[in-house]
């Protein structure tokens, strides 16, 4: 090696470890100011475990419980929304709060609006439908199923229940068996009667 | 073709981007080179046509945003507070206030393919092929170039 091999080595030895978190702060801060974040995400701790909140600024796109990693859940956004998928906790501040009160039991209806480009068809019209049933009450499948505009489909309201991309503010939880079985849920049943237990159900 | 979350590159890439920027237009212009890159970046991205290579070519937008800053000083008076950091020692080495070597300030003297294709080289460690990807010419010619700077380098440093 050369002295100036040698030189160039021990240069790049003392450069930075990489931009600061200051200026990682700006940088994000810009992207904002900017309009360039398409989504937003951020994650937050809740009594079920940490979760994976995202949205446009058309609203929430996403909640995740832990078990689906994190990795598949932006990549689908990427793939789904847009790719300019960004941490950017503050843009959550209103629904990261709204959601500590719900589980506090101080929240009964969630005001954020909803993204609902990650649905589609028959599922996003059995989600509407959910999001519409009061808080601290429940509905059967069927009866789901029929609100979505086709009685004899529980099987595929079913479907659409279990793949709701916002659990806990799209409330799937409230969804059970006719004579009081508690059916599926996303994030398991311990999860689901949970959250029916917050809302006085037990 | 689907394109990974943005935040995945910056977290992969952010630290290699930033490095090359210190050596490339000196800490104190560094910063603000990484945040315009990142804009352009962020900016430029949903409209890529491919995922492959992705730090190449955010090299190549960070490797403009550096010459935009090198031209932006050579039009500017070299400000005092400079000039500590480009003394020559006895031994013809650069040496910067805090005695750290610059042999960086030596490389950008460096005509301006040759300046890049070194910083690219050794101070983000990119592989030829990149180099060549960043610089959008061949391999051949950023082995050249970065050959050629580093033999101008070796001549200047030992006159």
């Amino acid at each position: 090696m050369s002295d100036v091999d040698v030189e160039l080595d021990r240069a790049a030895g003392g450069l930075s470890g990489g931009p600061s978190p200051a200026l990682m702060r700006r940088v994000s801060e810009r992207f904002e100011d900017e309009g360039l974040v398409d989504v937003a995400y951020a994650q937050v701790d809740s009594p079920l475990g940490p979760l994976t909140i995202a949205a446009s600024p058309r609203g929430l796109l996403v909640v995740a419980y832990p078990e689906r990693p994190l990795d598949t859940v932006l990549s689908r956004l990427a793939a789904e929304v847009s790719p300019r998928v960004l941490e950017a906790p503050a843009r959550l501040d209103p629904i990261r709060r709204e959601l500590e009160e719900y589980f506090e039991g101080k929240l009964r209806r969630f005001s954020t609006k909803i993204d609902w480009t990650l649905t589609r068809g028959f599922g996003r019209k059995v989600l509407r439908t959910a999001a519409k049933i009061p808080y601290g009450q429940v509905r059967t499948y069927g009866q789901v199923a029929e609100g979505a505009g086709s009685a004899r489909a529980v099987r595929a309201a079913g479907n659409g229940l279990g793949s709701n991309p916002m659990p806990v503010v799209v409330p799937c939880h409230r969804v059970v068996r006719t004579g009081g079985g508690l059916g599926g849920y996303t994030g398991g049943l311990e999860r689901k009667e949970a959250l029916l237990a917050i809302e006085g159900r037990t | 073709m689907s394109l990974p979350p943005f935040q995945l590159l910056l977290d992969s890439h952010g630290t290699t981007v930033h490095r090359f920027l210190v050596a490339a237009v000196g800490p104190a212009d560094a910063d603000d080179c990484f945040q315009e890159a990142c804009i352009a970046a962020l900016r430029a991205y949903p409209s890529l046509s491919h995922a492959d290579n992705l730090r190449a070519w955010l090299m190549k937008i960070a490797q403009r945003k550096a010459i935009d800053a090198h031209r932006a000083r050579a039009r500017l008076p070299v400000p005092l507070a400079e000039l500590p950091e480009v003394p020559s020692s006895d031994n013809g080495a650069v040496t910067s206030v805090d005695g750290l070597t610059t042999v960086w300030a030596h490389v950008r003297k460096l005509p301006e393919k040759q300046r890049m294709a070194v910083f690219l080289r050794s101070a983000a460690d990119l592989p030829y092929a990149d180099v060549a990807r960043a610089l959008d010419c061949s391999k051949d010619a950023a082995r050249r170039n970065v050959h050629e700077g580093l033999k101008r380098l070796r001549e200047e440093m030992a006159a």
